[in-house]
């Protein structure tokens, strides 16, 4: 610890001779991991696992911690056409504090222009923002005792970190691996992303099943047929990830069998509850523009609408790109209702909205 | 002679200017979406640059002038270096990136809200006083505080007093001290002589220009110099030499901007109502280019554009040379007067006016030029020219009857 405060003392010293920027805009220069002013990362590899899904082998500059919970996502920025696009992605490494990389394993998406160029367009050594990760997909510590895993297509990666931790776990203290039955569709045998490391962990831990379903010749998984596949599924906890129909099939089996509880569920956009704000009128000091806008829409929205030119990130809330100050007024985080009204706050623009007036800073 | 409706001064007819309005509207849309790459690359091979010579001028110094052959030329090599740095970070990048030019890239660390200048005058009042009040009121008398910078008599129509005399003066503290003067310009000098300035905010404003300043003042007067040791001296001097050339430099690039003549001013009646498209209108005829190779609009930070910086402030200046073309190919069609000329003589005449005003108007002429008059061709044609109206009666008057 001492270690760290001496290090940051010597970044602080440091700015007094680059002021107004920071020792590492200037050291990034000669290695540009160097720098935490935004977190960044350098594609060490890109390995195929399909035709159409790959592997990122991403080495994270400074400021990275490699203490991410298996199952959880991490932001990336790549600039295409001269503009940051940012997507979030599930690490499907296991964490490893004394680790150097991180891997993500993307799927290029028809029309999704950013997947596949993550896919096919990015050489490594480009080098990417990262935003540190975030969610509560989360394998728990200790880890249940009975895991049911339910998982459509691409939605196999913050699995395979759970997976592949417990797998580790396994081999360090030589114990077995809890009791894990899976559920993997997936269209084609040939789409099935992972599908020979499964294979493996399933030879290796005898307490690992895996059911493999591809659903282009089978059909879509009936949940009914739960019963055969894995009968005692009330008696686990489930984790679920792919398409949002499948989850909704899922969520609504188990609250009918009373078991919401239960189950853990992954999906890959931002769901925005809480009250809402109350609308009002957002002034945006620097750029003179203003906008009138109801409760439900975002600061960042509203910049947009009026013409600014707002930053923007991940647009569900973990990668702050989009903060700004708050200069006066109030807004609510649209995700739990949370209020921010503090005179020059930095507030995320794409999860709050407005409550009566407010002013930022841009 | 001030502007009070431009429209009648260009002789323009309101379809002719919104006209005007819908393709300047179209110029913007076209760079707007050809922005990419190149772009990208531009800028963030200009600051790498920018940071290059930064770290080569601080080291010349820090290290040339410990020999004692070397000295005197590492001062030169080193204040050089350091001056072409805060020229470029101030200019180039500084400026630009705080109007918003690289906002579109999505890039925090190259954006308006959060970038911090190398010099005196914090971002944030920078972006009000010049951002906003300077390009939204360009040369509007009384509203702009850029004519003259609350000292300086630059327009006929402000008041002449005694004071006014010392302005060769005020003009050559302004220029070595133009960093300080920047600082101090949101303070707005002008308000707080009429007592209209909030006491809380200037303070607020003091203690914010304060901590930067501060810390400007520490890195080239204090640390740098501490680190050469014997040397100490000689850092300062070097130190304080690029920030006068900087300060001169950039002095003499924003003199160039609305002093030469036919960079005109405006009164309050004209932003009335004012459309868009007048918006434009005043831009262009408010400000004034120079000439010059790509290497004088790199280190002037495209100002010497500055028509075109004022109709699109948030594009990116590294299109400016592009855009200029279509701006003159505009003004031709529309007659509209393009003030430009070469860097010494667009100075020379700024420098004029600030020893013409000086004096009262009274011993002294005005250097503005004429209004611009319609060429023939766009003249209103006369009833003689026209081609013949219908004389038939047609089919309306029979079913009205």
């Amino acid at each position: 610890m001492a270690a760290t405060i001496s290090w940051e003392r010597f970044r602080g010293a440091g700015a007094k001779l680059t002021t107004p920027l920071h020792p590492d805009d200037y050291l990034r220069l000669i290695n540009p991991l160097w720098s935490q002013r935004e977190l960044r990362g350098r594609i060490e590899e890109v390995r195929p696992e399909t035709d159409d899904a790959a592997t990122l082998v991403i080495r994270p500059g400074w400021g990275w911690r490699y203490d991410h919970k298996p199952g959880q996502y991490v932001g990336i920025g790549v600039q295409v056409d001269g503009r940051f696009q940012w997507r979030s992605y599930s690490v499907s490494s296991p964490p490893r504090r004394d680790g150097r990389t991180i891997t993500i394993t993307v799927r290029a998406m028809p029309e999704g222009k950013l997947s596949s160029h993550l896919v096919n367009g990015l050489a490594p050594g480009t080098i990417v923002r990262l935003a540190l990760p975030e969610g509560d997909f989360v394998l728990p510590e200790p880890p249940p005792a009975k895991m049911l895993f339910l998982v459509g297509g691409s939605g196999v990666t913050p699995v395979m970190a759970m997976l592949r931790t417990l797998d580790r776990r396994a081999r360090a203290d030589s114990t077995a691996m809890p009791d894990v039955v899976m559920h993997y569709s997936s269209p084609t045998p040939e789409r099935m992303i992972f599908r020979d490391e499964l294979d493996r962990l399933e030879r290796e831990h005898e307490h690992l099943t895996v059911h493999r379903l591809h659903t282009d010749t089978e059909g879509m998984l009936d949940l009914a047929d739960l019963d055969h596949i894995c009968p005692d599924w009330r008696e686990r906890e489930t984790y679920a990830c792919g398409p949002a129909p499948m989850l909704d099939g899922i969520t609504e089996h188990f609250e009918q069998a009373g078991l919401g509880e239960h189950l853990h569920l992954e999906r890959f956009s931002l769901e925005l509850g809480g009250d809402g704000g109350e609308g009002g009128t957002i002034t945006f000091r620097t750029s003179g523009k203003s906008v009138e806008v109801d409760g439900a829409t975002t600061v960042l929205e509203a910049g947009e609408e009026a013409g600014v030119g707002m930053p923007y990130g991940c647009r569900m809330g973990i990668c702050h790109t989009c903060t700004l100050t708050l200069v006066s007024g109030t807004v609510r985080d649209l995700r739990n209702g949370e209020e921010f009204n503090q005179p020059n706050e930095q507030v995320q623009t794409c999860v709050t909205a407005a409550v009566g007036e407010c002013t930022l800073d841009i | 002679m001030a502007i009070s409706d431009v429209q009648e001064y260009t002789h323009l007819t309101d379809e002719e200017v919104e006209q005007l309005g819908r393709e300047l509207d179209a110029v913007r849309a076209e760079i707007e979406e050809s922005r990419g790459d190149s772009d990208a690359a531009y800028i963030n091979r200009l600051i790498r640059i920018q940071r290059y010579l930064a770290v080569a001028g601080r080291i010349t110094l820090l290290v040339g002038t410990q020999g004692r052959r070397t000295r005197v030329p590492a001062a030169v090599a080193g204040a050089t270096l350091l001056g072409l740095h805060k020229i470029l970070e101030n200019m180039e990048i500084g400026h630009n990136v705080m109007h918003g030019q690289w906002d579109w890239m999505n890039d925090p660390e190259i954006h308006s809200s959060n970038w911090e200048w190398d010099t005196a005058q914090p971002a944030e009042q920078w972006k009000h006083s010049h951002n906003y009040v300077h390009h939204q009121f360009t040369n509007v008398l009384g509203y702009d505080n850029d004519i003259g910078y609350g000292v300086l008599r630059m327009a006929r129509e402000q008041k002449w007093s005694p004071a006014n005399l010392g302005q060769p003066v005020y003009n050559a503290l302004l220029a070595t001290l133009f960093q300080w003067g920047v600082a101090l310009h949101d303070l707005d000098i002008e308000r707080i002589r009429k007592g209209e300035k909030d006491p809380k905010e200037m303070k607020r404003q003091l203690r914010q220009i304060l901590r930067k300043g501060r810390n400007q003042v520490l890195k080239d007067y204090v640390v740098y110099p501490a680190l050469a040791g014997k040397q100490w001296r000689t850092v300062l001097v070097a130190n304080a030499t690029s920030n006068l050339m900087r300060n001169l430099w950039s002095y003499m690039i924003i003199f160039c901007g609305h002093f030469p003549d036919g960079a005109m001013h405006f009164t309050e009646e004209e932003i009335e109502d004012e459309t868009r498209a007048e918006w434009y209108l005043r831009q262009m005829l408010g400000s004034a280019n120079f000439t010059g190779g790509p290497l004088l609009h790199v280190m002037s930070g495209n100002l010497g554009f500055q028509i075109e910086h004022h109709l699109f402030p948030d594009l990116p200046s590294n299109r400016y040379a592009e855009i200029s073309v279509r701006v003159r190919e505009l003004c031709e069609k529309y007659d509209l007067p393009y003030t430009t000329g070469p860097l010494h003589r667009q100075y020379g005449q700024a420098l004029r006016t600030i020893m013409k005003l000086s004096l009262p108007n009274k011993m002294t002429s005005s250097d503005q030029p004429e209004p611009p008059t319609p060429s023939r061709d766009r003249k209103r044609k006369t009833d003689a020219e026209r081609p013949p109206r219908r004389k038939e009666l047609g089919g309306w008057m029979r079913s009205a009857s």
